[in-house]
């Protein structure tokens, strides 16, 4: 039998740590890029030396982070095939966090899309998409469970093939001190949901390879990012794409941005987290 | 997921490569990079409870996978290494108030030893008995290593490492469905892993000192509930990169009827 022991000389403190050591210039597929301005791919427009978050996040895998009010976050589906569930949270507050209800019902408007903003359930908007290439989002089915993901892989084990999204929320969440009463219904990007007029949802997939979205924090974000496949995708096998990560820094949406006044609720929302912001002195 | 999962490259070369494993008797292909399980040829003896009374639990915990139970005072888990040289990582709570849970600084120091061996008292954060080793079949237990995550093997390998399943994140899995979190993650035992202290302080992980087959049989004095996460590491010898199962068996002198099986 030949392990991969037999490539490590690990019998010695000392040893092993050299083995350790020798470790650390590999790289993979799936990584962060620290600092980030190392990223291997720096989205057009962007200074790389102004990056503050980059990472390529596995199939099946989840990313985090707080980012300031303002921090640019941009998403990429390179692939054709990630499927980024998506929770924000008030940094400074966590119990205000992402009500897809409202996301939805104020904008009067169910389909994401550029300038729509993501709401708390506290009134306030706490990021907006800026730019979309892919039209093909989900407000309606959330994340998969580990019940859901043993129905239909066999297996939601963590460690496996097949980890369910609310397992991974639970995973970043915790990274946070949060637990799953912490954790909202989430929206996804890249795999596209639409209703039909029975109320059918029907999978629309993906817009193809080479997607992105990007939003703007209008507070400090926890943002929790979980890539698996969407709960609708027709698949019988797990099969999710990288999902490629950027964020620098920039202004929230204020007043002169014509976002700023797009429409008399978001408007609204805009000015209720200037106001909370303000106050706080950010 | 079945224990019988093998995971086996079936493509090479695109964006994304995919690997094939038995789940629930059939084939599924995934995209998600799972940890690498034991090679074929690899030694395994599931061998037996190393305390008396009859067998109330026995259950295999899968490589890279996380498990836990609720044990009664006095029930005893044997813990098999059937693989050899596979860190079962551990932790210990008092099952009916979590707040109190296994604190290493309070074992060594009670025992004034750095490591667990037969006698060694499982101490709580109150100081109090959780668990005795009653029985134990290799040199030494660590308790001093901690648990790995894909945290810390950035910093101890690189950043290429950060996607790896770790044990934190079973810890945090498992915890999770006993109403459990990270702030509840202490520092833990490893059995079966070894981590000497050398003369001019030098501390690490190396080869361990285990085989297939060596037990370690630990008490509950109190009701407790344990956790365990069989270590998915594969950057240093925990594992002897090649991770195999645990045989979790819970013997019950006093009682036939069977433990709350978590």
């Amino acid at each position: 039998m030949t392990s991969i022991a037999d490539d490590h000389q690990t019998d010695s403190v000392l040893a092993a740590r050299a083995d350790a050591r020798a470790q650390a210039e590999r790289t993979s597929e799936y990584m962060p890029y620290r600092p980030a301005s190392s990223s291997p791919v720096v989205p057009k427009g962007v200074d790389r030396d102004a990056l503050v978050w980059a990472e390529t996040v596995a199939p099946g895998g989840y990313t985090h982070k707080v980012i300031a009010r303002g921090t640019r976050l941009r998403l990429d589906d390179p692939t054709g095939t990630a499927c980024a569930h998506v929770v924000v949270f008030n940094a400074l507050e966590t119990n205000e966090r992402l009500n897809v209800a409202d996301t939805i019902k104020i904008p009067w408007q169910a389909y994401l899309g550029a300038g729509h903003p993501l709401l708390s359930g506290d009134g306030r908007a706490l990021a907006t998409i800026t730019s979309d290439t892919s039209g093909h989002h989900d407000t309606f089915c959330g994340t998969s469970t580990d019940e859901s993901t043993t129905a239909k892989y066999g297996s939601a084990a963590p460690e496996g093939p097949s980890p369910s999204g609310r397992s991974r929320f639970l995973l970043a969440a915790a990274k946070h001190g949060l637990t799953g009463r912490d954790l909202p219904p989430s929206v996804s990007f890249f795999q596209g949901v639409r209703v039909e007029p029975d109320g059918a949802l029907t999978f629309l997939g993906s817009a193809g390879a080479g997607a992105h979205v990007e939003l703007v924090a209008e507070l400090p974000l926890v943002v929790l990012i979980v890539n698996v496949p969407h709960p609708l995708d027709p698949a019988d096998d797990y099969l999710v794409g990288p999902l490629v990560v950027h964020a620098w820094p920039g202004e929230p949406t204020l007043p002169g941005d014509p976002q700023f006044t797009a429409t008399p609720e978001v408007n609204r929302a805009y000015l209720n987290s200037i106001d909370y912001a303000e106050a706080r002195a950010l | 997921m079945s224990t019988s999962t093998s995971t086996t490259p079936t493509s090479t070369g695109t964006a994304t490569g995919t690997t094939t494993h038995t789940v629930a008797g059939r084939a599924l292909v995934t995209t998600v990079p799972v940890g690498a399980h034991y090679v074929d040829g690899t030694t395994l003896d599931p061998n037996g409870p190393l305390a008396s009374g009859p067998v109330v639990l026995d259950q295999t915990v899968a490589p890279l996978a996380p498990w836990s139970a609720r044990l009664l005072a006095g029930q005893t888990l044997t813990i098999v290494d059937v693989g050899g040289n596979q860190s079962a990582d551990f932790l210990v709570y008092n099952a009916h108030d979590t707040d109190e849970r296994y604190s290493a600084p309070d074992t060594l120091a009670w025992q004034g030893n750095a490591y667990l061996r037969e006698g060694s008292v499982l101490r709580s954060n109150l100081g109090r008995p959780l668990m005795t080793v009653t029985g134990n079949e290799i040199d030494r237990q660590d308790t001093i290593g901690g648990a790995c995550s894909k945290e810390s093997n950035t910093l101890r390998y690189g950043f290429h490492t950060e996607h790896q399943h770790g044990c934190r994140e079973n810890f945090l899995a498992e915890a999770a469905r006993h109403g459990l979190g990270a702030r509840d993650l202490v520092s833990n035992i490893n059995w079966f892993m070894n981590v000497p202290v050398e003369p001019d302080g030098a501390l690490g992980i190396v080869d361990g000192m285990s085989a297939p087959g060596k037990r370690v049989a630990i008490r509950a004095e109190m009701d407790v509930l344990v956790i365990v996460s069989n270590c998915p590491q594969m950057n240093n010898p925990c594992n002897d990169f090649n991770c195999t199962p645990l045989r979790m068996l819970v013997t019950d002198p006093l009682r036939e009827t069977g433990p709350d099986n978590a």
